[in-house]
């Protein structure tokens, strides 16, 4: 086993080293700028570019037409909700999306409020942390023109019912953008049968380079159109122009072809593993509580909370295994996670959680040797936990009254 | 976030983690915080004849509130009830060289040194 252990495949994942063996040529000697029509240079590089896209959309189901490269997951969907909301802005300005989606989507959001170029309705969802689609269909308005809920949560990995959204969306006549980053080379993804209009995804959460990603736009039924946020030499069919990153769209490409390859075997041995590490852990030790939906999930996602022990202090005391937690002492702005908040986990419990990113490279020997950690550094801090001492004793902690200062 | 050997030291090495009877007449007990905020100490002493003989602590928080609490009984230990007072979060934050995102985890172990004090001064003033 090689230390520290990686599980936190959510927040990143390794690079395959396939996609890194197909990048190579692209750097040294393949290097043409595929904007280049007039020698070998640019055409060698152009048709690297022509077969990432291929096989891009083949994962998801769409023509490669409709392929806008961008530097990652945030610019696209930075793309998406400001393209839209300043092409379609004779038709309305209202966007319904939901409490649990990404920063990327909510902090562009509420950058359009602020600038008075949107109105914006943030659904709540569920104690699993899906949305309703009927919520989504009860707050549509003639002046809505997005709609854009993720497919499957980076932290909760709850997965959403994307397709009836679509159906709603198709039939209301409002566009439909989907942050897809968490659920594309994980789960199948069709773009014509969800009824999705544009989609985001990057490359570095499906073994690809980081710096990369993609925003996917209908051409056909309905035809999107979005206005660009990078001007200058008008790429990518004028929707966003720059230099293409040719060797990071190469390991794109070929990482989306792996996963396409490999999807239905890896993940059912995620979720193996995942379902072992879920087991593992919550036979032990009682007072552990499933964050998100039981069963539909992500297949190697796991986000459990520990009661009566803090994430971080779990972390530190984990420092071979490197993971993720909700808990406001681990995130820069010293918040618990809004995602647990928002399934109405309580703060506490939020502060206690654990997120589990299971990957491809991860193997059964470390899945073992982490649920003995986790049960060893839960038992120690519980130990050390004035809280548990406390539930010991019979005291009930809602009802004690705290000198928080 | 790379943590201060000395916190590290104190999380593997928490020093008098434990409880004493709060009853107990010559026993002081501070809890301080509350689990929404993610941090909440509970901070003991034992005195006697005005002298900490010994002290005790139990944390739910990150590395730095448990290394806070723990250092703090460790100061505690042989200390006067008056010098106790005297101890200051700035104190904590230089010893374990906390950087400034978790200061607030040395004030919550100067509140509960406080609390401790002022609950044991309380006692003694009944007895």
């Amino acid at each position: 086993m090689k230390f520290p252990i990686f599980l936190d495949n959510h927040s990143t994942t390794p690079m395959d080293p396939r996609v890194l063996e197909a990048m190579l040529p692209y750097f040294i000697e393949k290097f043409g700028n595929a904007a280049s029509r007039n020698h070998t240079f640019g055409w060698e590089a152009e048709e690297a570019v022509d077969t990432a896209r291929k096989q891009i959309a083949r994962l998801i189901k769409a023509d490669p037409k409709e392929i806008v490269f961008t530097s990652g997951a945030t610019e696209s969907d930075n793309l998406a909700l400001k393209g839209v909301l300043e092409m379609y802005k004779e038709k309305g300005n209202h966007i319904i999306t939901a409490t649990t989606e990404h920063r990327a989507v909510l902090d562009t959001a509420k950058s359009l409020e602020a600038k008075g170029l949107a109105t914006v309705t943030y659904l709540s969802v569920d104690k699993q942390g899906t949305v309703n689609p009927q919520d989504v269909r009860n707050a549509i308005t003639d002046k809505t023109v997005l709609i854009s809920m993720m497919l499957a949560n980076n932290e909760i990995g709850t997965i959403n019912p994307v397709q009836e959204i679509g159906k709603i969306a198709k039939e209301k006549g409002v566009l439909f953008h989907c942050d897809a980053t968490q659920g594309i080379g994980k789960i199948p993804v069709d773009v014509q049968a969800m009824g999705i209009d544009l989609m985001s995804f990057s490359a570095h959460k499906l073994y690809g380079p980081k710096g990369i990603g993609a925003l996917y736009v209908r051409k056909k039924n309905p035809r999107v159109r979005i206005a660009a946020q990078m001007d200058g030499g008008g790429h990518e069919r004028g929707m966003r122009s720059g230099t293409l990153a040719v060797p990071l769209i190469v390991g794109f490409g070929k990482a989306c072809e792996l996963c396409e390859q490999e999807m239905p075997t890896e993940s059912a041995r995620l979720v193996k593993m995942r379902d072992r590490l879920q087991t593992g852990i919550m036979a032990a030790l009682e007072e552990t509580y499933l964050n998100g939906h039981p069963t539909n999930r992500l297949p190697g996602n796991l986000n459990i909370s520990f009661a009566y022990v803090e994430g971080e202090s779990l972390l530190m005391g984990m420092k071979e295994i490197a993971l993720s937690s909700g808990s406001a002492c681990t995130s820069a702005t010293l918040e618990p996670s809004y995602v647990l908040r928002a399934l109405g986990v309580g703060t506490e419990l939020a502060h206690s959680s654990i997120r589990f990113g299971i990957g491809r490279f991860n193997t059964d020997e470390e899945i073992d040797y982490a649920i003995k950690k986790v049960i060893e550094i839960v038992t120690k801090l519980r130990e050390m936990s004035p809280l548990y001492e406390m539930a010991k004793e019979g005291v009930d902690l809602k009802s004690v009254q705290w000198a928080a200062h | 976030m790379a943590y201060s050997d000395k916190v590290v030291d104190h999380f593997n090495n928490p020093r008098n983690m434990g409880s004493f009877k709060k009853d107990d007449e010559d026993v002081g007990t501070g809890m301080v915080g509350a689990p929404e905020c993610g941090d909440v100490m509970k901070l003991q002493i034992k005195v006697q004849n005005d002298t900490i003989v010994d002290a005790k602590f139990k944390t739910f928080g990150c590395g730095s509130a448990i290394a806070s609490s723990s250092l703090a009984t460790e100061w505690l230990k042989g200390k006067t009830l008056e010098e106790a007072q005297k101890i200051k979060n700035t104190d904590i934050v230089q010893e374990l060289n906390l950087p400034p995102v978790k200061i607030h985890c040395s004030v919550l172990a100067e509140d509960a040194i406080k609390a401790a004090l002022a609950d044991y001064q309380k006692k003694a003033e009944n007895k």
